[in-house]
């Protein structure tokens, strides 16, 4: 299993100093963050990425380059990037490039962005959000599967004998994972592909994500990759530590209580248990952590968001020592414990892409066809006979 | 069968006027189903008692308390409403908006809806049609042609109150008993919404062969 953080990249005042941070300054705690992950023995940094202000991460390519080129083992990916606003053959290039670079250090998140300005800013309207997620998508597994490729569609310029340099390395395209917390449209997509399907899990009730999950598992099945069960399944999760939950409390409060996104609203004690936020001891964390693999099933890859809301520092980084000393290592021995041997433990790496051959479903722009189009014959024999 | 009609009040003061009125209009719903020879069930939501379930759903990004999934889910699944607000400010409370905006838009595809509302003086009686009318229609929901105000004055002179209630429940007492009669003529093809959502659910899945349709080059 996977673990690792997931940064949205904002700009924010300390709440207990008034200070806030340069741009230069947030974009240099990324970085530093990231290294730690690498240090503390986690295993992916996934960026966000955003057009807009009081966010720093506009240019996730340029930023995972300059992570890449630091580090050996971390796993590079983004949270998330935006299918519906970029083009579609820049992220071909953007993220093959990468690829390249990190010597297929990499995987992607895609997501359709929630503000609404940034998609007239790129040209495109907001209420074609889904249509765009599916329409550029669908060209991205072609630029990244088919040497030469000839395309019309309804949003971007036709392609004539368009050929994506440089090719994915090793032939072999980034496995992909799609975010979304309640359009079951984008569930759907990630099903049909037999891509990874990530719910941010963060700002929501356990309800609602087990829905979603249970939704794309169930379509997975259905498109013929494997059983529900062997979905790959991604959950944000947040949270803060001390040695004493009273401790951790005292810490994380003024934070919590100015954060973008919920501050001066429901209470820290009520937002915890209205979502997965956890402000407590090593063990609390824990204990809370593997309770999401009883709504969510056994999954493959854990993301933690732990430096918003202006946590200094120096104080993310502690917090990365103590995942990475006291509580990543339990949660892997206990996930595996409880993981059925059939499910897999981790979602497909570059390593285990090219291992599966040139002739692995991963390498088709539509593994589901077979499976719909075997259907599709059988019930038609039925009806003859 | 037995209806559910849920009834929505906006009061703050305990005992409220807006309550007082809403348990009149509840009776006389009840009565007035009860003489079409159907049983209904009045449930009761005070807003009052939702109001830091509304404040945190407002400023957490739209995450639903329990509570508030719980009565979200009641009201989707209602057979009909009443809805009564005191009048603040020209309008209907803020209360009453922020539930009515912590609704999935979905949530009253059709619902028989009867309003009221609550105030001081009369003068401010047209609340009824220049500001909740439009909010239910807005809400795809059918808004009885009689409307309740209640000004003070009402609760104690000689008002015709009691006849406006009593022909406001019988006209939301037809619809409430009638929408069985209404189905079964075949599909609906007028592109309506019928259907109700409380947001609890994820509602209907698209075939992703649908989705892709025109966009896989």
């Amino acid at each position: 299993m996977q673990f690792g953080i997931f940064s949205v990249g904002d700009v924010t005042p300390d709440p207990t100093t008034g200070r806030t941070p340069s741009e230069a300054e947030r974009i240099e705690s990324m970085t530093r963050i990231a290294l730690k992950a690498e240090e503390v023995g986690l295993d992916v940094f996934a960026t966000g990425e955003h057009h807009n202000p009081p966010f720093v991460p506009s240019s996730p390519t340029t930023h995972l380059g300059f992570i890449a080129a630091k580090t050996d083992k971390l796993l590079l990916s983004t949270s998330t990037t935006l299918i519906t606003t970029n083009d579609p053959v820049k992220i071909a290039e953007d993220y093959a490039m990468l690829q390249h670079l990190s010597g297929g250090r990499i995987d992607l998140m895609m997501g359709r962005g929630n503000t609404g300005p940034v998609y007239p800013w790129f040209g495109k309207d907001i209420r074609d959000g889904i249509k765009l997620a599916i329409e550029n998508y669908h060209l991205l597994r072609l630029l990244w599967r088919e040497p030469v490729v000839n395309w019309q569609g309804q949003f971007r310029t036709p392609l004539q004998g368009y050929t994506s340099t440089p090719a994915p390395l090793d032939g072999t395209p980034p496995f992909v994972w799609h975010g979304s917390i309640r359009s079951t449209e984008i569930a759907e997509q990630a099903a049909y592909y037999g891509d990874g399907f990530f719910h941010n899990h963060i700002f929501w009730n356990k309800e609602h994500t087990e829905q979603m999950v249970r939704l794309y598992r169930q379509r997975f099945e259905h498109y013929g990759h494997g059983s529900a069960d062997q979905a790959i399944v991604g959950l944000g999760g947040q949270v803060f530590m001390g040695t004493t939950e009273a401790e951790a409390k005292r810490q994380f409060r003024p934070y919590f209580d100015n954060a973008p996104v919920y501050g001066h609203g429901p209470s820290l004690e009520d937002f915890s248990t209205m979502t997965p936020l956890t402000v407590g001891t090593p063990e609390q964390v824990i204990e809370r952590t593997l309770g999401f693999a009883d709504y969510a099933g056994d999954y493959q890859r854990q993301l933690f968001l732990i430096d918003h809301a202006g946590l200094p520092i120096d104080v993310v980084l502690e917090q990365l020592e103590i995942l990475g000393r006291d509580v990543v290592p339990v949660l892997r021995t206990e996930f595996d414990r409880r993981r059925p041997a059939h499910v897999p433990s981790d979602p497909p790496t570059h390593t285990s892409l090219v291992a599966a051959g040139p002739d692995a479903p991963h390498h088709l722009v539509e593994p589901a066809r077979a499976t719909l189009e075997a259907a599709t014959s059988t019930s038609t024999q039925g009806a003859t006979a | 069968m037995t209806r559910t009609v849920v009834v929505i009040t906006a009061g703050l003061s305990v005992p409220s006027s807006t309550r007082l009125l809403a348990d009149q209009v509840a009776d006389a719903v009840s009565a007035q189903v009860g003489a079409r020879g159907e049983a209904v069930r009045l449930e009761h939501v005070e807003l009052r008692e939702l109001a830091g379930d509304l404040a945190s759903y407002m400023t957490s990004g739209g995450v639903p308390t329990a509570r508030l999934s719980e009565v979200r889910d009641l009201v989707s699944s209602a057979d009909g409403m009443i809805a009564v607000t005191p009048v603040f400010t020209a309008s209907y409370s803020g209360l009453f908006k922020m539930f009515f905006d912590a609704l999935d838009t979905d949530a009253l595809n059709g619902m028989p809806v009867l309003i009221a509302a609550t105030a001081g003086t009369a003068r401010h009686s047209l609340v009824l049609d220049h500001a909740m009318r439009p909010l239910f229609a807005y809400l795809r929901a059918v808004v009885v042609p009689t409307g309740v105000f209640a000004a003070t004055e009402d609760f104690g002179g000689t008002t015709d109150l009691s006849a406006r209630i009593t022909r406001a429940a019988g006209e939301l007492a037809g619809l409430v008993v009638g929408t069985d009669h209404v189905a079964g003529f075949g599909p609906d093809a007028s592109g309506r919404r019928t259907t109700r959502t409380s947001g609890t659910d994820l509602g209907p899945v698209t075939d992703f062969a649908d989705l892709l349709r025109g966009h896989a080059g």
